[in-house]
């Protein structure tokens, strides 16, 4: 028998969609995570609600690699739909866990197959009938369980956390997973190497949590109070965890007043319209979208920019272009939403590499938005926003809200009324502002999309046009320099540089070790926000060769990169693009630059 | 020489704004001084009201009122999303729309029903020409089936109604009127602004460069020939008390959100404007009789506003800070074990 192979193993479920198999999957994920092994599940769903194919890989490794794997140990072939082309996906040497009832005639023989009859097994011994296509899916994992050697404590565990709403559900959950996992001790002997063993020192302090959770508790710990929004995937939970949070923490227990409203707007030029309102009448505000919403909402963005009115836009990235791929990830609205609208418009983005950042970045962008009185979009993506990652649990606010510059009727008596909405008085291009509702004869002013001067006076004067323009650029050039900035590693003292943001973080991460193995070893910077900081040109001066990672075809950083450099060091980027919309494997980034560095793969 | 102050001791010329870019004529700024009157008259606390309108001749006039007010001329068609979202940041402010028959019938129809789906809080005026006057004349939505251009191409297609559409959609405050009929107009502008919950007045503003010409049914002639209004309307303000002398049965009074009253007197058949049935039968008829009917059309004193229903707190939500906002360390500390 070969070395055993523990805690380092990629588990494929291939099931139906909504069949109930998410659950199971998330059970099995708490069970492993619950032994304190890290575990980094991905999602791969069909645009559909009932009936398609749907795949979980959850990997598990002691390292606690959080990228998507593109090799599967262990398959769970319960999709006879998809049964050919999963089969495919195994590694020699490894499991397929599947329904009995497949023919095994053309199967590769170089795994291991331990046929399970399912449906039979669910037949006979589910007796919940309502649940029992459900519950079905919770056979293979006890099935799992009895294979990699899951304590039964650990699985009662799991079962209890995902139904934390529904203790009732406990109970026969478990009852399913007993079937597999008795299922697993009477028929099989082990045949092959992987195992699961408990473990310490890996996990402890950290919880699990999606993208859109950690954003939805960033804008509730941000202080917005004004949303509204357009369901789209893989945008909706966002607003949805916001809507739960709030529900627990913004309902005023004496009066049961609602310290937040959530509008479900008509459409997302609605939707990010009153944002807008809300923003311009001084609350925080928000929407959340993905690529098409985005493309809605072009003209309040330059409405915004231009009327400089605070509101935070999330855009949880899928693949495009048009309806692309609703379910699929990416990174390739970064360059559009850098520049959402028609004229010279250019927005503040900010770019949450893990799901901390998801947080962090998802409050303090309201922050960004008042200070610099313009949209700031918070560019997630379905990676990082629809799937678990494990992470450490993340830190309550050391800052109060910076409500940016806002004159109250006491500043305005002091000022005896004399000033002006967009004169720049402190030279760093942002202006003052009043709110509606300020009781002082000079507060009010008219906002418009139209050409305007210092005194927001309706003007078509060429001079006061261009100035104002020009203060605008100011004002982002000095947003450029408060932003997050890049978070540098080059400890790696290499003359070979990398690049990259989002979610390719944990790729890049992973491909990093990879690299060095090979005798190429990588410094890294990680970009947080757009306009791009000095530190990226400083960072290409100093390497002789920068990789651009990024999930989109066209390079869309790459580019904005190229610009900004000075013409003598464009000659040093190179770009690695990932854009089949599965979430990007650290060989997705160490294969190519191996290649293009000459290095035999 | 006395100024006459009103009941917040203020001017009627504070209520004035920016000298109009307008047409001479045009109807928008006969609305213009309506509004400045009603908000005098009402004694509304400039900095309490919200001026937000779209893009078009129309939505240029809250320039030219209540200079010190804060206002929002924003994107074509969008008014209703802006007006939503600075309502819901702070419901103190009293959230005054004007749009036009392109701004709301076509480009912005859309967002127009769904405000009234929701009944947000907001008096919405339409300035109603059947015409793109900025763009040079060509047809909008709510030019007649026939009604002739400048030019003379015929209009074609079926008309878009604001009111019968607000109508259906069971808006709370339905309303026509003429910018030429300031009797009507300004109690009309004091009840809306005086209801909670979206208050709809589609007033016919002839545009006296594109579509005041023969052939048109937006013209100040064919609506001065044509117009038939449904009811006198009055308005007494809160602050005032209810002092009219009237034949029993021939004055309808309604009280609204604040106290104040509106008081409408009979003129032919009797129309109840608490019948949404009825209020669409005089649209119709009207319209096939060739008449224009105006007036208060319907009201629901009843129907809660979006922010009612929603608990929004009146107390802004602007104001609200950290301490309210962000939960304790000790639940941000349980929240975050819920996780693991």
């Amino acid at each position: 028998m070969t070395q055993d192979i523990i805690n380092d193993l990629t588990i494929q479920a291939a099931t139906v969609n909504g069949s109930g198999s998410q659950t199971a999957n998330l059970v099995l994920t708490r069970a492993i995570f619950h032994m304190g092994i890290p575990v980094a599940p991905k999602n791969v769903f069909p645009s559909n609600i009932e009936g398609l194919p749907t795949w979980y890989q959850l990997r598990v490794t002691p390292e606690g690699h959080m990228a998507r794997s593109d090799k599967v140990d262990i398959l769970i072939a319960f999709n006879v739909a998809t049964w050919h082309q999963d089969l495919k996906t195994v590694r020699p040497g490894g499991v397929v866990i599947h329904e009995e009832a497949f023919s095994t005639a053309a199967a590769p023989t170089d795994v291991n197959y331990y046929p399970v009859p399912f449906s039979k097994l669910a037949k006979s011994k589910i007796q919940n009938d309502t649940l029992r296509k459900q519950l079905a899916n919770m056979i293979y994992v006890g099935v799992v369980a009895g294979l990699l050697g899951i304590p039964w404590e650990a699985l009662e565990h799991g079962v209890k956390r995902q139904f934390l709403s529904k203790p009732k559900a406990v109970q026969v959950n478990l009852d399913a997973i007993k079937v597999g996992f008795d299922y697993w001790q009477d028929n099989f002997s082990k045949k092959d190497a992987y195992r699961l063993e408990p473990m310490t020192g890996a996990v402890e302090g950290k919880v699990l949590v999606e993208g859109n959770q950690a954003a939805a508790l960033g804008a509730l710990m941000g202080g917005v109070t004004v949303v509204a929004w357009y369901p789209i995937t893989p945008s909706s939970s966002v607003c949805e965890n916001l809507i739960a949070y709030s529900e627990r923490f913004r309902v005023d227990p004496a009066t049961g007043a609602r310290l937040i409203s959530v509008v479900q707007a008509e459409d997302e030029l609605a939707a990010v319209g009153m944002a807008i309102g809300a923003g311009w009448a001084g609350a925080r505000s928000m929407t959340s979208t993905s690529g098409p919403g985005i493309s809605l909402m072009a003209e309040f963005a330059g409405l915004g920019y231009y009327a400089e009115v605070p509101v935070v836009i999330f855009d949880i990235q899928r693949i495009g272009p048009s309806t692309g791929l609703p379910t699929r990830t990416s990174q390739a609205d970064i360059g559009f939403a850098y520049t959402l609208s028609h004229g010279d418009t250019k927005h503040i983005v900010l770019l949450p590499g893990t799901v901390e950042e998801c947080y962090e970045l998802g409050r303090d962008a309201f922050d960004y938005a008042d200070r610099f009185q313009t949209p700031v979009f918070v560019l997630s993506d379905l990676d990082l926003g629809m799937n678990l990652w494990m992470t450490p649990e993340f830190k309550y606010p050391d800052k109060p809200f910076d409500r940016g510059k806002v004159l109250s009727k006491a500043d305005l008596d002091r000022l005896a009324g004399e000033w002006g909405r967009y004169a720049d008085v402190d030279g760093d291009g942002i202006t003052y502002r009043t709110l509606p509702g300020t009781d002082h004869p000079a507060a009010g002013y008219f906002t418009r999309g139209s050409g305007h001067d210092e005194h927001a006076r309706y003007t078509e004067n060429a001079d006061a046009y261009a100035r104002n323009m020009d203060r605008l650029t100011r004002k982002l050039e000095t947003a450029r320099h408060e932003l997050p900035a890049p978070i540098l590693d080059e400890s790696s003292k290499s003359s070979i540089g990398l690049i990259a943001f989002g979610s390719t973080h944990a790729a890049v991460l992973e491909a990093r070790g990879t690299l060095a193995a090979a005798g190429r070893p990588v410094d890294y910077l990680r970009l947080r926000a757009l306009p791009l900081s000095d530190e990226v040109t400083a960072f290409v001066s100093r390497h002789e060769k920068v990789y651009v990672v990024e999930q989109n075809r066209d390079g869309q950083v790459y580019d904005l990169i190229r610009l900004a450099l000075p013409a003598e060091l464009v000659g040093r980027l190179r770009s690695i693009r990932h854009y089949n919309g599965q979430p990007i494997p650290a060989v997705a980034i160490s294969d190519p630059l191996l290649q293009m560095e000459a290095v035999p793969v | 020489m006395s100024v006459t102050l009103n009941r917040i001791g203020l001017p009627r010329d504070a209520y004035k704004g920016a000298a109009t870019t307008l047409c001479a004529g045009c109807g928008h700024n006969s609305i213009t001084n309506h509004m400045i009157k009603a908000l005098y008259e009402l004694g509304v606390e400039p900095h309490r009201l919200a001026k937000m309108s779209g893009i078009g001749c129309s939505s240029k006039t809250p320039a030219y009122f209540v200079e010190t007010a804060h206002g929002f001329n924003g994107v074509h068609g969008r008014m209703p999303a802006l007006t939503t979202g600075a309502h819901l940041a702070n419901r103190e402010l009293l959230m005054l729309g004007v749009s036009g028959d392109g701004d709301t019938a076509s480009i912005g129809l859309g967002q127009f029903m769904h405000m009234i789906r929701r009944n947000i809080d907001c008096t919405y005026i339409i300035e109603d020409n059947g015409t793109y006057g900025l763009t040079k004349g060509q047809f909008s939505a709510t030019a007649d089936l026939g009604s002739v251009q400048k030019k003379g191409a015929v209009n074609t297609f079926q008309p878009i109604d604001p009111c019968a559409v607000a109508l259906t959609l069971g808006c709370s405050f339905v309303a026509r009127s003429f910018s030429g009929d300031g009797k009507q107009v300004v109690p009309l502008i004091k009840a809306a602004l005086a209801h909670r919950g979206t208050a709809i007045i589609d007033i016919i503003s002839p545009c006296v460069t594109f579509n005041d010409h023969d052939g048109s049914t937006k013209s100040y002639s064919w609506v001065k020939d044509h117009e038939e209004s449904i009811a006198d309307v009055s308005f007494i303000p809160f602050f005032e008390e209810v002092q009219v002398d009237y034949e029993p049965g021939t004055i309808r009074d309604v009280e609204l959100h604040d106290g104040s009253h509106i008081l409408l007197k009979k003129l032919g058949e009797d129309h109840d404007p608490s019948d949404r049935r009825a209020a669409m039968r005089v649209i119709e008829e009207g319209r096939a009789a060739g008449h224009l009917v105006t007036g208060l059309l319907y009201l629901d004193t009843e129907m809660k506003d979006f922010a009612t229903t929603e608990h929004i707190p009146v107390r802004p939500l602007k104001d609200l800070g950290e301490a309210e906002l962000r939960m304790s360390k000790e639940q941000f500390a349980h929240f975050m074990s819920e996780f693991a």
